[in-house]
């Protein structure tokens, strides 16, 4: 399983790049593994809105299950890749490059702190997998 | 499949698990004196007794067996061809429900697939469920759709006072558990030729739906061209509640760019039974399937290449998407649905329009007729209307009925309870399987009682 050094990870699942102020968000390679094909998704959320650590970013469904993707961090939503609508193929194919969901600017950076870095996040999916 | 019951050992086994002594411990909770009340019945009968008294009951009641019906409002009585309860009591179909091991049941879920082809080409709409309990559940289902089609950001839901009295309550039930949300339009007791400018002029961007009835619960065919404009420039869905027997005749709800359709299905080879529930019908634009309750039927091939039917898109439903569906509904009517499709498959497009035509004929007949009796005349004269029409009457509705009860005719509903300012108002609905001698009778029965 791919778990890039330079992101930051979420309990959920979720990745985050940040750069500064700006931050991408998607979910990890393990988290799409997981779902197995994913054929929808359905973003809650529009730009400029203000979300909060944990708000529901948007639902993902694959052949197996559905399942939320969470905000790892507060800020507004700045950007919503759409394209991912007609083509969420792309989150199993590239679910750190291609397959980005949301940026935001970051409304506090300290809330990072909270998540894992790629060390880990391995970890923790290790212990998942017992 | 046999059902087995828990063992004497099995109980044991349990009750020790959780802690407790014995099942009535599980009680305790209720106060001694409801736990085992007595119910004071009657002794044993044998099976041929039982049958006897039974058949006592059922002989006080009147059926349309015996009666001639003027009474619609809601549900319809249409000849039901022979062929359609010999298909449906076929063992392989004889199941009231939804399918649990879906994909073994080929022949259930092909059926419910033709079922819902025959919705989308009713209604003009892009996508059929598997459909819902009735009518009214399924109009509540829209309005569970629209909020959550906006997330729950817009919160009004815009009924017209014009769709039937109990759809209106059956969606504010649904939506009572929803943050915020009001159910509302149909509170004026204005008169109702001026209700549709009011309601559209109450659509605004926190409406999430709007609901109209067509025909309207007054028998009205409404044209809401303008409405569904209106509502579509602001952003909200449009639900149209049709009578499927009517789209035989009249523009469906496609052709109006409705977002959603739902229906009652009784008319469409369902006897009458205490006013129901019969079946509910579902349709809607394909952008929302997503948001779609309920079950859905897929075609595909199998790994053969075989065409073979499937649950489609069940990840949107309950079962999968717990809390975050749209709906808690994850059943359908299957007998009901089948005795639809079978009923629109015997007739066929020229016998079902035949039929609509019919209708429509006849109850513009028993409208001339009931309309020239010194004293009753049409509540709304110059509105088209389909199989219903609302008559003016010279006494409480109450007054007329029990005389022509008492002549073998079930006479029309009384608008008086649901609508007060409609003393002295009857809905009357005349279907294919009403003579010219029926209505003449009717119409000569009612002249009595005027000039009682």
């Amino acid at each position: 399983m791919n778990t890039p050094k330079a992101l930051k990870y979420a309990k959920t699942d979720e990745w985050i790049k940040v750069e500064g102020d700006q931050a991408v968000i998607g979910i990890t390679d393990y988290a799409q593994d997981q779902l197995s094909d994913v054929v929808f998704i359905e973003f809650m959320i529009e730009e400029g809105d203000q979300v909060s650590k944990g708000d529901p970013l948007a639902t993902l469904e694959s052949v197996k299950a559905a399942s939320d993707v969470n905000f790892p961090a507060s800020g507004t939503v700045t950007a919503i890749h759409e394209d991912l609508v007609d083509e969420p193929e792309v989150i199993n194919s590239d679910p750190y490059e291609a397959g980005w969901m949301i940026k935001i600017t970051l409304e506090d950076p300290s809330e990072l702190e909270d998540l894992m870095d790629s060390e880990s996040y391995e970890a923790y999916n290790a212990e998942r997998e017992g | 499949m046999m059902f087995t019951p828990h063992t004497p050992q099995e109980i044991e086994e349990m009750l020790k698990v959780i802690g407790v002594d014995k099942i009535e411990d599980l009680f305790e909770n209720v106060p001694e004196k409801h736990r085992f009340p007595e119910l004071d019945l009657p002794e044993p009968l044998t099976e041929m007794e039982a049958a006897d008294e039974l058949d006592y009951i059922s002989s006080g009641n009147a059926s349309t067996d015996e009666f001639i019906s003027f009474l619609g409002a809601g549900a319809y009585n249409h000849y039901i061809p022979a062929a359609v309860d010999m298909l449906l009591r076929r063992g392989e179909f004889y199941t009231a429900y939804t399918p649990y091991q879906p994909e073994v049941s080929q022949g259930t879920l092909q059926a419910i697939f033709e079922f819902q082809t025959l919705m989308t080409e009713l209604t003009g709409m892009d996508v059929s469920n598997a459909s819902h309990y009735d009518g009214a559940t399924a109009a509540a289902e829209a309005a569970n759709l629209a909020y959550h089609f906006f997330r729950g950001k817009r919160k009004n839901i815009l009924v017209s006072r014009a769709v039937h009295p109990q759809y209106r309550e059956t969606i504010r039930t649904y939506m009572q558990g929803l943050e915020n949300v009001v159910v509302l339009g149909d509170e004026d007791q204005a008169d109702m030729s001026t209700g549709l400018q009011q309601l559209t002029g109450k659509i605004d961007n926190n409406t999430a739906l709007v609901v109209v009835q067509y025909p309207d619960f007054f028998g009205r065919v409404i044209d809401y061209t303008n409405l569904i404009k209106i509502a579509h420039t602001q952003g909200a869905l449009v639900c149209m509640i049709f009578n499927p027997t009517a789209l035989g005749l009249i523009k469906p709800p496609g052709d109006y760019d409705a977002d959603i359709a739902v229906g009652d299905g009784q008319p469409l080879g369902i006897p009458l039974s205490f006013g129901g529930p019969y079946l509910g019908i579902f349709t809607c634009k394909k952008k929302y399937v997503r948001k779609l309750a309920g079950r859905l039927v897929g075609e595909t091939v199998d790994e053969e290449g075989q065409r073979a039917y499937v649950l489609t898109l069940t990840a949107r439903e309950q079962h999968i998407r717990r809390e975050k569906s749209t709906s808690n509904i994850c059943t359908n009517q299957g007998l009901m649905a089948l005795a639809a499709t079978i009923y629109l498959s015997l007739l066929g497009k020229d016998g079902f329009q035949q039929v609509a035509n019919l209708c429509y004929q006849k109850a513009h007949y028993a409208a001339d007729q009931l309309s020239n009796i010194d004293g009753f005349e049409l509540a709304f004269p110059e509105t088209p209307f389909f199989h219903e029409f609302v008559l003016r009457t010279p006494k409480p509705v109450n007054e007329i009925s029990d005389h022509l009860i008492n002549h073998g005719i079930f006479p029309g509903y009384d608008l008086s309870e649901a609508y007060p300012e409609m003393n002295n108002h009857m809905l009357i609905a005349v279907t294919e399987t009403l003579s010219r001698e029926d209505i003449e009778f009717f119409a000569a029965t009612l002249e009595e009682v005027a000039n009682d």
